[in-house]
């Protein structure tokens, strides 16, 4: 029996695109990892911005700049409040690869050199691998992972040896694997970090709209997340960093908006956060985050947590009733975010998901941005189901139903 | 009967023909897919300035594995010349299922990987 939990959330008619039909079936949306399907809120806080709001941000004396202003500067209140960050050090970016490579750029150029070590786990998405490599072979610095065990797990000892070594600079992990759904320590990793003389970045791509986020009690120098994850709009992410290390940073991209003043030869740099933020903003994106952590807000994000997480239960045990079937990370629902990614014996993860589409449901595959964890897991690809806050029981049963369907294909 | 996993695609998947190693080789070339990361490697032997022999080696989905296994049956015996001639059309008619725009560098993987280790050329089949 699906669980019918008291926190059973049911909002998938929030969601208009669930009204679509594909062949004559529904959707089953199963890939809110990759992006969140958007509530109706967010599509006319968008649209209604556009329609009613829309003048460019921060120079306009007329009164629909001002609005536009004020929409923007309310958009990112809402969104500093919703994961306990201040606005002034809540900084838009386009997504979670920008905020990391403007951290990796602004900070990291002025920071780490020769001799010096950079810290992330085998488990990162290649957004926080990529910018720290690139950042290393310019500096002649090291970067060195830390290792994940089979149930998807970090070791603190292992940190701390590495800690220990007294050249580590910076220590960049995620909060919760796309792949394997581990919840990371994040906190703990960051105090650790701190004791050690390291800066810490957290990617909450995966986190941040699934569980209660306080950026203030995870206690990171830097926590990055993104919109279109959120139910936001694609094209609006969020780099959270702590005051005092954002004030000595230069910038990242320079040019309008971000100066103070401009002379021919040289400018002065605009306060934060404005100081990240060249060129015209995302407004309209904004706006539609800024409806989209309300609307998460009031459904309450423990309620969301405990909707997915008993769900999550209930898809680790419906894939049991597979053959062959193989989910990568932690067995139990408790130790991981709403997702599980999974081969089955025979079957290549592509041919899974184009069948699993077959049945109107739909699921990643491939490496998952991070060819890195792949090789650990001796795979080069899996499929990823990943499930949302507008995911139902009868979800993970069409998918269920699809894999074994999948299978007869094959002649399995 | 699907229209794309169907019988033949799924019998060269499963036993698959030409695959695994030629020592000693000519030429050899590896490419992979980066929608999956799947690698599919190639061992010619030549003779004449034709594909004498040839083996493919990796892992990949059931329309990679069937499109090398059919093409090298086709590729066995070829020019080179005519070899750096063929071009995604060639693959795909070959193939002979509908193949969406996602899965194209699925069936067009083994025909990189060949041109690759002919040619040099390592670009996507046109």
């Amino acid at each position: 029996m699906p669980p019918v939990a008291e926190s059973a959330l049911d909002v998938k008619g929030d969601f208009p695109i669930f009204a679509r039909r594909f062949d004559g079936r529904p959707l089953v949306y199963l890939d809110s990892g990759s992006t969140s399907q958007k509530p109706k809120v967010v599509i006319d806080a968008l649209a209604g911005h556009l329609r009613n709001h829309n003048a460019n941000v921060h120079r306009g004396v007329y009164a629909l700049a001002q609005e536009a202003d004020a929409a923007y500067d309310s958009a990112r209140s809402r969104v500093a409040a919703f994961t306990g960050a201040q606005p002034e050090t809540t900084i838009f970016t386009k997504n979670v690869t920008e905020a990391i490579n403007l951290v990796a750029y602004a900070w990291g150029r002025a920071n780490v050199g020769p001799g010096d070590a950079v810290l992330i786990t085998q488990m990162e998405h290649h957004a926080n691998i990529v910018p720290w490599q690139v950042l290393c072979r310019e500096r002649g610095a090291e970067l060195r992972y830390l290792e994940v065990d089979e149930r998807g797990e970090l070791s603190l000892e292992q940190l701390d040896v590495e800690l220990a070594r007294g050249d580590v600079r910076l220590v960049a992990v995620t909060h919760v694997s796309n792949v394997l759904g581990t919840i990371v320590p994040v906190a703990e990793i960051a105090a650790r970090a701190r004791a050690a003389g390291a800066v810490s970045l957290v990617d909450g791509a995966q986190a941040v709209p699934h569980m209660a986020v306080d950026v203030e009690a995870i206690g990171a120098d830097f926590y990055a997340w993104t919109g279109h994850k959120a139910l936001g709009p694609m094209g609006i992410g969020v780099l959270h960093g702590r005051r005092e290390i954002l004030e000595r940073m230069e910038p990242f991209l320079t040019g309008g908006d971000m100066i103070s003043s401009v002379d021919f030869q040289s400018a002065t740099w605009n306060e934060l956060p404005y100081k990240f933020e060249a060129g015209t903003p995302p407004v309209a994106e904004a706006v539609g985050l800024g409806a989209a952590v309300e609307y998460l807000g009031r459904l309450g994000m423990d309620r969301v947590r405990a909707h997915e997480r008993a769900l999550t239960g209930y898809m680790l045990e419906r894939l049991e009733d597979v053959p062959g079937l193989r989910v990568a990370g932690a067995p139990e629902a408790e130790a991981r975010g709403g997702l599980a990614s999974f081969t089955i014996e025979g079957m290549h993860p592509h041919d899974i998901a184009e069948l699993a589409d077959r049945g109107g449901v739909c699921i990643r595959a491939g490496h998952h941005c991070a060819q890195p964890l792949m090789s650990c897991l001796g795979v080069s690809a899996t499929a990823r189901a990943s499930i949302g806050v507008y995911n139902e029981p009868g979800d993970v049963d069409a998918l269920v139903d699809t894999l074994l369907a999948g299978r007869e294909v094959f002649g399995l | 009967m699907d229209d794309l996993y169907r019988d033949y695609i799924l019998d060269h998947y499963k036993q698959p023909r030409n695959f695994g190693e030629l020592d000693p080789h000519d030429l050899e070339a590896m490419e992979h897919n980066p929608l999956c990361g799947d690698e599919l490697g190639v061992h010619i032997r030549v003779k004449d300035d034709r594909i004498e022999d040839l083996r493919f080696h990796g892992h990949g989905c059931a329309i990679s594995q069937a499109s090398a296994s059919i093409a090298s049956e086709e590729l066995i015996g070829m020019e080179l010349e005519q070899v750096g001639k063929l071009g995604a059309d060639w693959m795909i008619e070959l193939l002979g299922i509908p193949v969406s725009a996602t899965r194209r560098k699925c069936a067009l993987l083994n025909l990189k990987v060949v041109r690759s280790a002919v040619t040099g050329d390592h670009a996507w089949p046109a």
